[in-house]
């Protein structure tokens, strides 16, 4: 994080910007283009679940009966809490209220670790129920392991989405609190923007993994 | 007059330091920011990965001088031609344009002083480092064998070769041409000089601006189908197992769905360069300046819809087969639009035959051959008689070869005095350009040919009445050869003892010509404002006299 030639800029100000409201708008944009591509990344995965659940309704019920919504449920209470916690974060670093944003940042990683925290227990009770896939699967008729299949590949990724998230807000928290960089919302937006997409994937992925089944 | 309002003071008052200048060291480089170097980065590794890519076709094209065989047992067969594939594609042919040319050009032609996220622009050059570490892996542990489309059940199950290795290196180089693509679309919304309208960029900022779109939305998809085909191979997830109701098809839809945009993330670049070189080099106006534009929207949206054209004989319904096909069809007419234009941009025009032009002029044919080979595969009962034999491999090589690889030379040729101020040998680039076209043609005419007749690819055992195809099509090979080799040693030598170009050796009006060639660290010593567009070659009242172009 270098900033350009020093006192003849304004503080936080990075090449090639002239201005750092441009900046702003330019990491926004950008952070939304990004986001447009993670969007058809996960419509892979999402069109997959489509095709396979319309060929095999069935199996896709009996299978999804098996997930544990009271994780999924406080699991997705928390992520929405975090979500509340990072747009608190932005609007005090637009503010320039540097104790708020800070605290914000924390606690929206901190809600971020309770989701993998409570998700590694979901995980762990999957494991004990059977519902790794291979020979001794645990349910029938053999098209359920799509299901469980989709669970573990969407899940997963989100999961290292989210635990990018986490490194990130937990960067941008350390920068600020040292002083490496000043506090800055254009930088504070991007992050924003991309935890509130990785929230949104949950809430996609709640409905598909969790309620098809009940 | 209405010239250019870029205060265009002598280099001498301001000192001439380039961005070559900033810095000798090797870190220099490894750790700049610079959009410019960032360019030469990549110009050096994709140029390694296509003389690997080239030994590995050259073998290929060896082999197949007997029906029996010369020298490969039929699994190394399968290796090369494999690794061929996923190299020359995703290594060289997907970056070759935008992450030079463009991460060059790009800021200096809208008037920036670099791309909008210089320290990205270095990370998609780093991971583009790991993703061909990854390749360079796999050549080395003896290398994969499932063609590059990695199809499964194949791949997933039945495949004894580097599959995992192959496909995370395609897996991350593919996030190197997202970086690049978010890059250039931010870059253009928001970093273009007072004045830089839209319809006052060069053609080649478009050509960047929707190879950008269809880079950030397609590729995205081919990382999300390699991953779950690793899932499948690694850790057994049914996910294309028809044993467990999987559809093995369902990857085919998911690796085309990018895999065939992928082409026109290789040609629209290549139709930018040639827009630029052909307007340069005709002394005109482009012509229709609107409608190439247009037209390059038009292939980048419909070429989201016409993968199912790969998969006609797969099993899709005669329905979807016909839509695709329809739709196929539709992406000829502005592809032809552009030939047309590019035409009407020569009509009358001062045309010169300086390397570039002798490029672009290949270019310009060969793009023909192969869009007219297109319509032929796009209609559905051809392509049946037709599918994975000679004439389609022809038809691809001719848009990626002779259209894609032609613009990267034309462009190359044009833009090297920009980026080291130096002129090469004009003699032996006019050369080269008339060898390589007669090289291709040599090459990939009798394949259209063979594959017509029935000769399928993927086999190095074949019936001796194709011997004389493939005899004449590796002579043709072995031509090629010896013109790629050929810019690469008078290029390097131009390094050495090259003439200097001055600024714009070329007249070009274009804005990357209106600074100092090699240009300054940001770009431009006093900020661009622009008041006309870039090819107003027609208000100069006499052609220029080009020191240079002489040779022939």
């Amino acid at each position: 994080m270098t900033n350009g030639a020093a006192g003849t800029l304004e503080a936080g100000l990075q090449e090639p910007w002239p201005t750092r409201a441009l900046q702003r708008e330019g990491v926004g944009v950008g952070m939304w283009i990004f986001l447009a591509s993670e969007v058809l990344f996960f419509s892979g995965l999402l069109i997959t679940y489509a095709v396979y659940r319309s060929l095999y309704a069935e199996a896709f019920r009996v299978a999804a009966a098996r997930t544990d919504i009271v994780y999924g449920a406080i699991n997705t209470m928390i992520l929405l809490t975090s979500s509340l916690t990072m747009t608190v974060a932005l609007r005090a670093a637009t503010a320039q209220l540097r104790q708020l944003a800070i605290g914000c940042l924390i606690a929206t990683a901190a809600l971020g670790l309770a989701f993998l925290a409570v998700k590694g227990l979901e995980y762990y009770g999957d494991y004990t129920k059977g519902l790794i896939l291979g020979a001794h699967f645990a349910l029938a008729p053999p098209e359920t392991q799509l299901f469980w299949m989709l669970y573990w590949v969407m899940t997963g990724v989100h999961a290292i989405h989210l635990t990018a998230g986490i490194l990130i807000v937990l960067t941008i928290a350390i920068l600020f609190e040292r002083r490496i960089v000043p506090l800055q919302a254009s930088t504070t937006e991007g992050v924003a923007i991309y935890w509130h997409f990785v929230d949104c994937v949950w809430l996609v992925l709640f409905p598909l993994l969790y309620l098809v089944g009940r | 007059m209405t010239d250019m309002t870029l205060p265009f003071a002598p280099v001498e008052e301001l000192g001439t330091e380039s961005y070559l200048d900033e810095g000798h060291t090797v870190m220099s480089w490894l750790g700049t920011t610079d959009h410019k170097r960032i360019a030469i980065l990549y110009a050096l590794s994709i140029t390694v990965f296509f003389f690997i890519g080239g030994v590995a076709i050259a073998l290929v094209r060896l082999e197949l001088v007997s029906p029996q065989g010369l020298f490969l047992t039929s699994d190394e067969y399968n290796r090369l031609f494999t690794m061929h594939g996923i190299i020359m594609v995703w290594f060289f042919l997907v970056p070759s344009i935008p992450a030079t040319m463009g991460n060059f050009m790009l800021p200096l032609m809208i008037g920036a002083e670099d791309v909008a996220f210089p320290r990205l622009n270095l990370i998609s050059w780093y991971l583009y480092v790991i993703g061909a570490a990854f390749t360079v892996y796999v050549l080395i542990a003896g290398g994969v064998d499932t063609g590059w489309t990695f199809y499964p059940p194949f791949s997933s199950n039945y495949s004894h070769s580097n599959v995992v290795a192959a496909a995370a290196g395609v897996f991350v180089v593919g996030f190197s041409s997202i970086a690049t693509g978010v890059n250039f679309l931010t870059t253009i919304h928001m970093l273009r000089a007072p004045g830089m309208t839209w319809f006052r960029l060069p053609l080649f900022v478009w050509s960047m601006y929707t190879v950008s779109i269809v880079m950030v939305l397609a590729t995205p998809v081919l990382a999300m189908s390699l991953l779950l085909l690793t899932a499948e191979r690694v850790f057994g997830l049914p996910i294309f197992d028809a044993s467990a109701g999987g559809d093995p098809i369902l990857f085919q839809h998911l690796f085309w769905f990018y895999s065939h945009p992928a082409v026109y993330i290789m040609i629209l670049p290549a139709m930018g360069v040639v827009s630029e070189v052909l307007a340069c080099f005709s002394r005109k106006h482009v012509f229709g300046y609107a409608f190439m534009v247009y037209a390059m929207f038009t292939i980048a949206v419909i070429g989201f819809m016409v993968w199912g054209h790969h998969m006609f004989v797969a099993g899709q319904s005669p329905f979807a087969n016909l839509v695709f096909s329809f739709l196929s069809f539709i992406v000829a007419v502005p592809s032809a639009i552009k030939v047309f234009n590019w035409l009407g941009t020569m009509y009358r025009g001062h045309i010169g035959f300086e390397a570039p032009m002798i490029y672009a002029l290949g270019f310009l044919g060969l793009f023909t051959i192969g869009g007219l080979t297109g319509l032929f595969l796009a209609s559905v009962p051809i392509d049946i008689a037709t599918t994975d034999s000679y004439f389609v491999v022809a038809h691809f090589h001719t848009i990626m070869v002779g259209g894609t690889v032609s613009a990267y030379m034309a462009g190359i040729h044009y833009w090297w005095p920009k980026v080291t101020g130096r002129l090469y040998n004009e003699f032996w680039a006019q050369f080269a350009a008339i060898t390589m076209f007669l090289g291709f043609n040599v090459t990939f005419l009798p394949q259209f040919i063979m594959g017509w007749e029935g000769m399928p690819r993927r086999y190095h055992i074949y019936p001796e009445v194709f011997q004389a195809y493939h005899v004449i099509s590796s002579f043709g090979a072995l031509i090629l050869a010896v013109a790629y080799l050929m810019p690469l040693i008078y290029l390097s030598l131009s390094l050495i003892n090259g003439e200097r170009a001055g600024d714009n050796p070329w007249h070009a009006r274009g804005l990357e010509w209106q600074t100092s060639s090699p240009p300054p660290k940001k770009n431009f010593r006093t900020p661009p404002r622009i008041d006309r567009d870039p090819y107003d070659y027609d208000v100069r009242e006499e052609p220029p006299e080009p020191k240079i172009g002489k040779a022939l």
